[in-house]
């Protein structure tokens, strides 16, 4: 049950990583460079792919609730860190970016963590 | 870590004088704090609830209401906040290897406060996560608008 509840929080995570830091882009490049707090309250409820992230966020949370019930913290939020292993693989995949030397080996150290984290 | 703890802070200290601010490093800091702290609290909230996995959505709305989750709740909405401006103002290339930081704390508040058995396997584990994210976050992936 673990796995399937990291599975859930990693996957929604990325998915809201990446809504969040496109659209926060856009909104700082609209107004100047300056963002404050009270607009990005306001740009979450204009700005429908950022109210998609904040919907993957929720449902991240309540996967994470239910995780660290049945498993430690110290397993729970580490192994989260799978977000950058797959947030490569979609680089390589989907966009088809260049990955480095670096990049792959940081994706692979994570992947290794995980995988000594769940023994 | 000497070697990565000196390279956290000369990317950190350059990011931080190109933004010219102390209110960027007060920024930086509560992202980098707050989330490790919630978790805490979001955990130790938990663990006062009947263990397993419950399919009832209801529970976890419940859940909400625990004093220690709502806390944890308050302060996730606060680093979603700060870490929401902080990604205005710098790249996520710049704020993901300098907030994996949060990993090492995490494990670390869990140990102390939850009194979690944590073993050297789980410590490497840890460590190797908070390397390969620091590597996968320094790679300049994502073009500055």
């Amino acid at each position: 049950m673990k796995w399937i509840l990291l599975t859930i929080v990693v996957v929604t995570t990325v998915l809201a990583d990446l809504l969040q830091s496109h659209e926060m882009k856009i909104g700082a490049a609209e107004r100047g460079g300056k963002f404050p707090l009270v607009s990005i309250l306001k740009a979450i409820v204009m700005r429908p792919k950022l109210m998609l992230a904040i919907i993957c966020l929720a449902i991240s949370f309540f996967a994470f609730l239910a995780l660290v019930q049945v498993a430690p913290l110290s397993f729970a939020v580490p192994a989260s860190a799978g977000t950058f292993v797959i947030e490569t693989v979609l680089a390589r995949v989907v966009l088809n970016e260049h990955i480095d030397g670096r990049r792959a080996a940081g994706a692979l150290l994570v992947l290794g963590g995980i995988v000594l984290l769940g023994r | 870590m000497g070697l990565s703890a000196r390279y956290y802070w000369l990317m950190a200290s350059t990011e931080i004088r190109q933004k010219r601010g102390a209110g960027m490093v007060g920024l930086l800091l509560m992202v980098i704090f707050l989330k490790p702290f919630s978790n805490l609290f979001l955990a130790w909230g938990m663990k006062e609830l009947p263990s397993g996995v419950s399919m009832n959505p209801l529970f976890y709305v419940k859940a909400m209401f625990v004093p220690l989750v709502a806390l944890g709740i308050l302060m996730q909405v606060f680093w979603l906040l700060f870490r929401m401006k902080l990604l205005s103002l710098a790249d996520l290339s710049f704020v993901l290897p300098v907030t994996a930081v949060g990993y090492v704390l995490t494990t670390v508040l869990g140990r102390i406060f939850l009194h979690e058995q944590v073993s050297t396997e789980r410590w490497i584990a840890v460590l190797m996560i908070f390397l390969g994210t620091a590597l996968v976050g320094s790679t300049r992936h994502i073009k500055t608008q």
